[in-house]
């Protein structure tokens, strides 16, 4: 087997009495696409800057491409496409401005970078926008900027954090739509996110983070059937009913779990397990048959769900 | 296959400084330049008028209340004995907006430093850059002004031309030292800080008039202050008095431009390293 | 439970507003107490006894002491930068950093009460730095006159002209970048070294002075000099100073209102 890219054993990282990030160990493969899941304040975005060479772990051991982000981090950074949680564009300059200048931070020629330039603009679809300041573009606009700008480089590796916060159902797809085909293109992808469908959507294999530590790891559909039933029942029943509900339904269901406004039960065949629950004479309010998602992996996992 | 990046990067690798300095702070500086080109021009610009407005203003006015002032060298009018402290007072008020405000902004609001330093830049190439274009500016603003004072017939000797690089140093010092402490300012409010030492040592520095009105310790606390230093920079490479204080003054600015970049670099790695 | 209170448009919602703002002021109450006392104190010292001893040495200027010739214009000099301070960044708070306005529109406010108590808040702030100037220049010894009092009110003036002027151009600006630094430099800086404050404006050329007669720091620092010392002014020229700080007020506040209803309801 070939050298991971990235490889971290003991990862740590703490602030005072705060352990943000605690003792974890992966490896990410060439090519891969890695995705950390878990709510705020999990780790995910210390891990990232961590890789970053924008912040000095406390203890364990990473080496990314071979080197140690502790002592070469100006080469690792220039393997590096870092795309923020927040965007920080040059809001002064220019859509296409932005990409040139911030080649020329990593010490390209400006030939080079002129000549990438209409590419990545292509890629972002902001042809139209090369002149136009980035003050005025859309949020899904802006974010495709500053994922091509940190294309600039030819990254080896592309690191996202949260990628899709903040943007609308819209965005959000064309903005996967351009995350695959970088992938197609042998880009190492990095991604932290909050959201289990983009977790799935983009991610080949991921770890579950909560409080610091992994909770799980594996592929996406691995995870939901090692963590997870195929399918499941949502029901409710009303504020003041779902609790006496619970005791009645726990020996029908696999497992059960109960959110403040539903519940969730969990079988191999939803509809006929709402088809049982009508047997015995039970109405909810509402019912809603679905496939496991990873939310319902982290739910197992830390008995609280991702977005709170 | 390595992109042109990496290699550049390697380059650099084992030498002296590697971690904080990519050797690129030109390109921190080509950023401003397309800022200022495509509008910033405007506030920059406008900043030449301050020290021209009270040149006229004050010289003028008052001059004709005051009458001629008699100095070491002579007697000479209230317009030409402001003129070298209005010079050192623009040449500080320049390199604290871009060392001070605009930095603060770069930093907190922007997080353009926070995308600079993603790259494989160090943290004393933006310092470096930052200040050096503070620095053009200063030396912009310092040459425009001397012309203006050569128009107005308030210049008597070639030693004026002295008076653009003496308000550089003197920019030059003001620059680092406040983008270092502007480095450890959380919120804009602490920003205040800046104009409540700024504004008496303006008041006081001298420029208005001479400081013996003052009690002599008085003196000695206001020429020690950094502005004082500087008029005094500028009024004696611009009479072409050239001695020990000359070289106490240029000193003095040496060692706030030092301990400004050491702490600037210094804090803004630790910022961006947590 | 649904209330069956009625619910009717408040009459005061300006002071609504202006006690939002105020209170919001008070947050930053020992910065604004330490300005207040501060800045004047060291004008007076630095400007007042630095340049005045040479004034007062050579001629004089209207046959009294520099720092009571100085002192009605830095009282309106305060006051102005007062009360711009707090019309200008409120409104580029209030419809662009927070959008509180909008926020405020949605309620029963009306867009003219929103500017309005803007204003009033503007002027309480105005006058809390006009009391403590004119206190420091009390105790400097710099107003000579029984009718010094009424300078206060003078400034008062002042700072409302120059606070109705500023909200309409502040809320009339979309695209603040370098507002503010234009603001300073192109408007408070001029208007503060050439509006007589330093020396009687009939010292400068002619065209000059222009900038004198439109500058509302010229007329209230007029109207100071005639309250604080023996300083002739003919009735005309009262009534001159007066109305044209009124118009400034009448016309900057009509406009404001007019713009703050436009940005409000588009």
């Amino acid at each position: 087997m070939t050298e991971p890219l990235i490889r971290a054993r003991g990862l740590t990282k703490t602030y005072g009495d705060f352990i943000a990030v605690d003792g974890i160990d992966f490896d990410v493969a060439k090519g891969e696409s890695f995705g950390f899941l878990g709510p705020n304040g999990a780790g995910k975005s210390t891990t990232m800057r961590i890789i970053g060479a924008t912040s000095v772990r406390t203890s364990g051991t990473l080496t990314i491409l071979g080197k140690d982000p502790e002592v070469n981090g100006p080469q690792i950074r220039a393997h590096l496409g870092v795309v923020p949680q927040q965007d920080n564009l040059d809001s002064e300059l220019t859509v296409s401005e932005n990409i040139f200048i911030y080649g020329r931070y990593f010490g390209l020629s400006s030939s080079f970078i002129n000549k990438k330039i209409p590419e990545l603009l292509e890629f972002a679809q902001l042809e139209e926008k090369k002149y136009t300041k980035v003050e005025a573009l859309s949020g899904g606009m802006k974010r495709r900027l500053t994922i091509a700008r940190s294309l600039v480089s030819e990254p080896d590796i592309l690191m996202l954090d949260e990628p899709t916060t903040g943007l609308d159902p819209q965005a959000r797809h064309i903005l996967w739509d351009r995350l695959f085909r970088l992938k197609e293109q042998g880009v190492t992808l990095l991604i932290t996110t909050h959201y289990m469908d983009e977790a799935e959507q983009l991610c080949d294999r991921l770890i579950v983070m909560d409080k610091g530590k992994i909770m799980a790891e594996d592929s996406p559909a691995k995870l939901i059937k090692d963590y997870s039933t195929k399918e499941v029942l949502e029901v409710r029943f009303g504020s003041e009913r779902n609790q006496e509900m619970v005791e009645i339904l726990r020996p029908l269901a696999q497992r059960i779990e109960v959110l403040p406004d539903r519940i969730l039960l969990y079988a191999e065949d939803g509809e006929q397990l709402l088809e049982q629950i009508a047997a015995k004479g039970i109405h909810p309010n509402t019912s809603l048959v679905r496939r496991s998602s990873l939310e319902d992996v982290f739910l197992r996992l830390t008995g609280r769900t991702l977005v709170e | 296959m390595t992109s042109d990046a990496v290699a550049l990067s390697e380059r650099r690798q084992g030498k002296f400084g590697d971690k904080y300095f990519a050797g690129r702070p030109q390109q921190v500086l080509l950023r401003n330049w397309l800022t200022f080109k495509s509008s910033a021009w405007i506030a920059v610009v406008s900043g030449f008028f301050e020290p021209v407005l009270y040149l006229l203003s004050f010289g003028y006015g008052i001059g004709e209340l005051v009458g001629n002032i008699s100095t070491s060298t002579g007697n000479i009018s209230y317009a030409a004995y402001i003129a070298p402290g209005l010079l050192a007072t623009s040449a500080m008020n320049g390199a604290m907006i871009d060392s001070t405000w605009n930095v603060f902004f770069k930093l907190n609001e922007s997080r353009l430093y926070k995308a600079m330093l993603a790259t494989s830049l160090g943290p004393l190439d933006v310092a470096l850059g930052e200040i050096a274009w503070a620095l053009m500016r200063g030396g912009l603003y310092a040459t425009a002004f001397t012309l203006v004072l050569a128009g107005l017939g308030l210049v008597t000797s070639w030693w004026a031309l002295l008076a653009v690089p003496a308000a550089i140093i003197v920019a030059f010092g003001f620059a680092s030292f406040g983008m270092a402490i502007t480095s450890y300012m959380k919120s804009h409010h602490q920003m205040n800080f800046f104009e409540i030492f700024l504004l008496p040592m303006f008041l006081f520095s001298g420029a208005f008039y001479p400081l013996t009105v003052f009690p002599g310790w008085a003196q000695a606390i206001i020429k020690a202050l950094p502005l004082g230093q500087g008029i005094e920079l500028v009024t004696k490479a611009m009479a072409g008095d050239f001695g020990i204080h000359l070289l106490v003054n240029v000193t003095y600015f040496i060692v706030m431009i030092c301990v400004g970049l050491y702490f600037t670099t210094k804090r803004l790695n630790a910022l961006f390293m947590r | 439970m649904m209330s069956t209170k009625i619910r009717k448009v408040s009459k005061y919602g300006s002071f609504h507003v202006a006690e939002a703002r105020i209170r919001n002021m008070l947050k930053w109450r020992g910065i604004i107490l330490f300005e207040a006392v501060v800045n004047p104190t060291l004008y007076l010292v630095s400007i007042g006894i630095g340049v005045g001893s040479l004034i007062d040495a050579n001629n004089g200027v209207n046959g009294v002491s520099y720092l009571t010739f100085l002192a009605p214009a830095l009282l309106a000099s305060a006051a102005i930068q007062g009360s711009a301070d707090e019309v200008i960044f409120p409104v580029m708070e209030g419809f662009k950093w927070n959008r509180t306005f909008f926020g405020m529109r949605s309620t029963t406010l009306t867009a003219q009460q929103i500017s309005l108590g803007v204003f009033l808040a503007a002027m309480a702030r105005a006058m809390f730095s006009i009391v403590i100037y004119w206190i420091v220049l009390y105790l400097f010894g710099a107003l000579e006159s029984d009718t010094a009092w009424l300078a206060m009110p003078a400034a008062l003036l002042a700072g409302a002209a120059m606070g109705a002027v500023m909200l309409a151009l502040a809320a009339k600006i979309e695209n603040e970048n370098f507002f503010f630094t234009l603001v300073g430099r192109f408007v408070m800086i001029p208007m503060f070294l050439f509006s007589g404050t330093f020396y009687p404006l009939t010292q400068m050329p002619t065209y000059l002075q222009f900038f004198g007669w439109i500058s509302p720091l010229w007329h209230a620092t007029e109207l100071g000099r005639y309250l604080t010392y023996d300083y002739p002014l003919s009735g005309l020229q009262l009534s001159i100073h007066i109305g044209v700080l009124a118009i400034m007020i009448v016309a900057g506040l009509f406009l404001s209102t007019r713009i703050f209803a436009k940005r409000l309801e588009k």
